[in-house]
């Protein structure tokens, strides 16, 4: 069914259009996901921690704005900022200063808030190995065709990053996560991003396929905030993300942007810090991965010109199904 | 699945037809949505959004199919309903204190932060493993971190929560109850609870919840409450279920310090119409205070006026029924406009009100006192005093006294279940009769227990909470209360069940406590192993050195000069220099 829809959809274009149908397929049989999820936690706690919150705050945004849906998303704030005390504009989370762009927004869903973003519970998410009384919300259930975006941020140093003011994880603690996951097929690719001091030490040790990751910086080097806002009192934004933000209010679900512009996001002029990344063990060239495979959730869905006869309940459960599995990737 | 058709004639279980007033059987569900505005004296206003969906349906019901075909009701919420055989429950989320002295009585109380309390079906065999379930599944529907819900924090109250709704279930092993007194409430538990409501938040009157401005207030309280109730002209059980928001809008933060409302200030959104899911959509505004129109001006003008007795008042309101074209005039949308005219004076007190506070210094003893205030002039009442305390505070109850105008108040009725440390609270319920015009005081001592260090929040020099007391009574009323049950009764004037005209029920929240417990100093075992390495590194060290250092002579090279001249005098054999 599919390659024939795939050969009408050739032939009945002219040749002009060929090729931009050419390369059309060739992505959609690139890639070789599914399914995106992506994985956000922020882990200070503190009022003047509001800019780790405001970091993972537009990454969700970005996130949900081009595709992902809440209930593909796990969002773990370890404290409060929008509605805290100190906050003169509650219920609002700003990336600029003046409050030009209100992160927070209207629609947001927190799966793990407060005191409940520990070391145990992201280990727990990650590898899927929760209690059974967890609500769906807050479970990561991907599978092995999915593709999922980790995004850390909070302070960290050379190969740990803290949690909570209170515990931290290590990257050999990471490092293990992800082996497991890909053991129990957890993941198709995954993209692991870090927003801290040091944070090029938390993706030194990984060694399970089909990583890339993205750090602020150098070990020995220090993220750096952004910028103060005066009626708020505190910094806004850490810099990498700001202009990783920046960069995403660009992109839409149907750019082509790829990883290698990813890369050149923030460089050390803007950044004062050097972001790092590694692609290692990643199998697919950065250049030909978009960003939204990570950060979208582009369904592929194939047109097809044929009528097709809905007869009994029997022969239409069997189409539909087979229908909707072969030809919209669900 | 099981829908059935609406045009099934009603029979009556009586075998006669009325032919005077037949009517078709309605609808299987209806939806009603309503909004209270109150001005308040100090120039605040309190605005009280009520959403009900009434199902006549059974979730509870054994040997039939389930139910699996939703259309007002949430189905989120009727399938928790039917898995945990839920037959009460009541969840509320509250940012910010209700005080009684300035404010008068909320329709709907609720206390700081999340509180929870659900009456089972009595078929129900594992009650605690069901609210295990039932609290993290509703941390999942609502964004909360209910799951912090457990036994260390449950209590079964015996005499305080009574079912609001139908049901013979008085045996308390059925109720649970539990606080989280630290939960904050935000926008990320506005959404899902918008989202339960039938006509989302994109008609009707929940256009108005806009986040930004109804967390700018004093006081914000979103619940949920789901009961059985028996309608009285259909003679069956139905389901209801309440959806209660309120806000109280401050005037100098909201207001920017003028005494001028109007919901475009209050919530920066007009009305534009009814949800059309709803059978019937109203605004209500207060206007007892108003007869002549000398205290606030309120436009537009209607000429529909409701009164109704709540909370032991006859109050009167203006009515506007949104399911009508011309409330919205000319422009298509409604916004309603308050503007004080003079000097309101000052409020009647209310008849009960509570206050409680921790005393004593140190981190090793304290004292709770729970003042209760009576000011009805001539009548005395009891009230039901129900604390739940955290076992880490351990309690002294033989240190227990309850005065009441300088003299012991004995109480009549005492329900105490001492803490288990780590696994149980305290429970202390007491039913104390108030003298008239007076001031009640319970006090009772408590020791600070040391946690182990594992326990500890990671912000433990913020302190440990204890959730507010509860005071239930049914306060004397000045006006005589319907104790019918019509559909016509506005919403907020029919939550809670009358049962005797001479007074209504009151539920009184005091402050939570905040009590800080002698916290350790985290840093000591990193300062301690610095400090014991370095003072052996030092003193093992310098020992070592002692023992096991030998000194020798060492001779300084001597200059070059001296050096060509003793290799020159080795070959020709003859002594060398010194």
């Amino acid at each position: 069914m599919r390659i024939f829809a795939f050969i009408h959809l050739l032939v009945s274009i002219p040749h002009g259009y060929s090729n931009y149908v050419e390369t059309k397929a060739g992505q959609f049989f690139s890639s070789g996901h599914t399914n995106n999820w992506a994985v956000l936690v922020c882990t200070s706690r503190f009022w003047f921690n509001y800019r780790h919150v405001a970091n993972t705050l537009s990454v969700y945004r970005s996130v949900k704005r081009l595709g992902i849906p809440d209930s593909h998303i796990v969002l773990m704030l370890a404290d409060d900022m929008a509605c805290n005390y100190r906050n003169p504009k509650p219920a609002t989370v700003f990336s600029h200063k003046n409050m030009e762009l209100n992160v927070y927004g209207d629609d947001v869903e927190v799966d793990y808030r407060g005191y409940e973003v520990t070391v145990e519970n992201f280990l727990r998410v990650l590898t899927g190995r929760l209690p059974p009384s967890t609500p769906r919300s807050k479970r990561l259930l991907s599978d092995d065709r999915s593709n999922i975006l980790i995004y850390l941020t909070g302070h960290g140093g050379n190969g740990f990053l803290k949690f909570q003011d209170s515990e931290e994880i290590s990257n050999m603690e990471l490092a293990d996560a992800f082996e497991q996951m890909w053991q129990k097929r957890r993941y198709n690719e995954l993209l692991f991003i870090i927003d801290t001091c040091q944070g090029a030490s938390m993706y030194e040790r990984f060694y399970s396929p089909n990583l890339m990751a993205l750090a602020s910086s150098q070990v020995g080097e220090d993220s750096l905030s952004h910028q103060p806002d005066l009626a708020i009192g505190v910094h806004l934004m850490d810099k990498y993300t700001f202009y990783l933000l920046e960069f995403l209010e660009e992109v839409h679900p149907a750019s082509q942007a790829n990883m290698n512009d990813l890369f050149k996001v923030c460089p050390q002029s803007q950044c004062v810090s050097t972001p790092g990344h590694r692609t290692d063990l990643f199998q697919r060239d950065p250049g030909s991965v978009l960003i939204t495979d990570f950060f979208g959730s582009v369904r592929k869905v194939e047109i097809t010109k044929d009528t097709i006869n809905l007869t009994s309940p029997v022969d239409r459960k069997k189409y539909i199904t087979g229908f909707l599995c072969c030809q919209t990737n669900l | 699945m099981q829908w059935q058709s609406t045009d099934v004639e009603v029979n009556r279980s009586d075998g006669t037809k009325n032919s005077e007033t037949f009517t078709p059987a309605p609808a299987k569900d209806q939806f009603q949505e309503e909004l209270v505005i109150r001005p308040l004296h100090s120039g605040d206003i309190y605005a009280s959004f009520q959403f009900r969906t009434l199902w006549d349906t059974d979730f509870l019901q054994e040997g039939q199919k389930k139910v699996s075909h939703y259309r007002l009701f949430p189905k989120s919420l009727g399938q928790v309903l039917s898995k945990f055989s839920v037959q009460e429950l009541h969840i509320s989320f509250t940012q910010g204190f209700w005080r009684t002295m300035q404010w008068g009585q909320p329709f709907i109380p609720s206390p700081p932060g999340a509180e929870l309390w659900v009456w089972f079906h009595h078929t129900v065999s594992d009650v605690d493993g069901n609210w295990k379930e039932l609290t993290n599944v509703l941390s999942g529907i609502f964004c909360a971190s209910l799951n912090f819900i457990d036994m260390t924090n449950t209590v079964q109250p015996s005499a305080s929560f009574k079912p609001l709704g139908l049901g013979n279930a008085t045996d308390h092993r059925f109720l649970r109850y539990a606080t989280l007194p630290r939960e904050i409430v935000c926008t990320e538990n506005l959404t899902p609870w918008k989202k339960l409501l039938p006509c989302g938040s994109k008609a009707g009157l929940a256009v108005l919840m806009k986040s930004e401005k109804l967390f700018h207030s004093s006081f914000h309280s979103q619940a949920v409450h789901i009961r059985p109730i028996c309608q009285a002209s259909f003679f069956s059980k139905s389901w209801e279920l309440r959806q209660t928001l309120n806000v109280v809008f401050d005037h100098y933060t909201s207001g920017q310090g003028k005494k001028e409302w109007s919901l475009f200030k209050m919530f920066s959104r007009t009305l534009t119409e009814a949800c059309p899911l709803a059978s019937s959509s109203k605004v209500y505004v207060d206007i007892t205070d108003n007869p002549e129109g000398e205290l606030f001006e309120l436009s537009p003008a209607t000429p529909l006026l409701s009164q109704a007795v709540v909370l032991g008042d006859r109050r009167t309101y203006s009515v506007y029924d949104l399911t009508r074209a011309e409330t919205f005039g000319q422009l298509r949308s409604f916004n309603l406009l308050l503007r004080w005219k003079g000097d309101s004076g000052d409020m009647l007190r209310p008849l009960l009100h509570a206050e409680r506070y921790v005393a004593g210094f140190g981190l090793q003893t304290g004292e709770i006192h729970t003042v209760i205030y009576n000011n009805h002039p001539y009548r005395a009442f009891p009230v039901l005093l129900m604390d739940s305390v955290p076992w880490y505070l351990q309690l002294y109850i033989h240190t227990l006294t309850v005065t009441s105008k300088s003299r012991d108040n004995k109480p009549s009725y005492i329900h105490y279940q001492p803490a288990k440390d780590r696994h149980r609270p305290h429970l202390l319920e007491m039913l104390i009769q108030l003298p008239p015009h007076s001031m009640t005081e319970v006090t009772v001592q408590f020791e600070r227990a040391l946690l182990k260090w594992t326990e500890y929040t990671p912000d433990p020099n913020h302190g440990f909470y204890v959730g507010s007391s509860v005071i239930s009574a049914l306060v004397p009323s000045m006006v005589a209360m319907s104790t019918n049950f019509t559909q016509d009764q506005p919403l907020f004037s029919s939550f809670v069940p009358v049962k005797e005209e001479s007074s209504y029920f009151v539920r009184v929240y005091t402050e939570p406590l905040l009590v800080n417990l002698p916290t350790p100093d985290f840093s000591m075992p990193y300062n301690v192993i610095c400090l014991t390495c370095t003072v052996v590194a030092v003193g093992y060290g310098s020992f070592y050195n002692l023992l096991t250092r030998t000194f020798q002579v060492d001779e300084p090279s001597p200059p070059l000069a001296k050096r060509l001249a003793n290799f020159i005098r080795r070959i020709r054999g003859v002594p060398l220099l010194a």
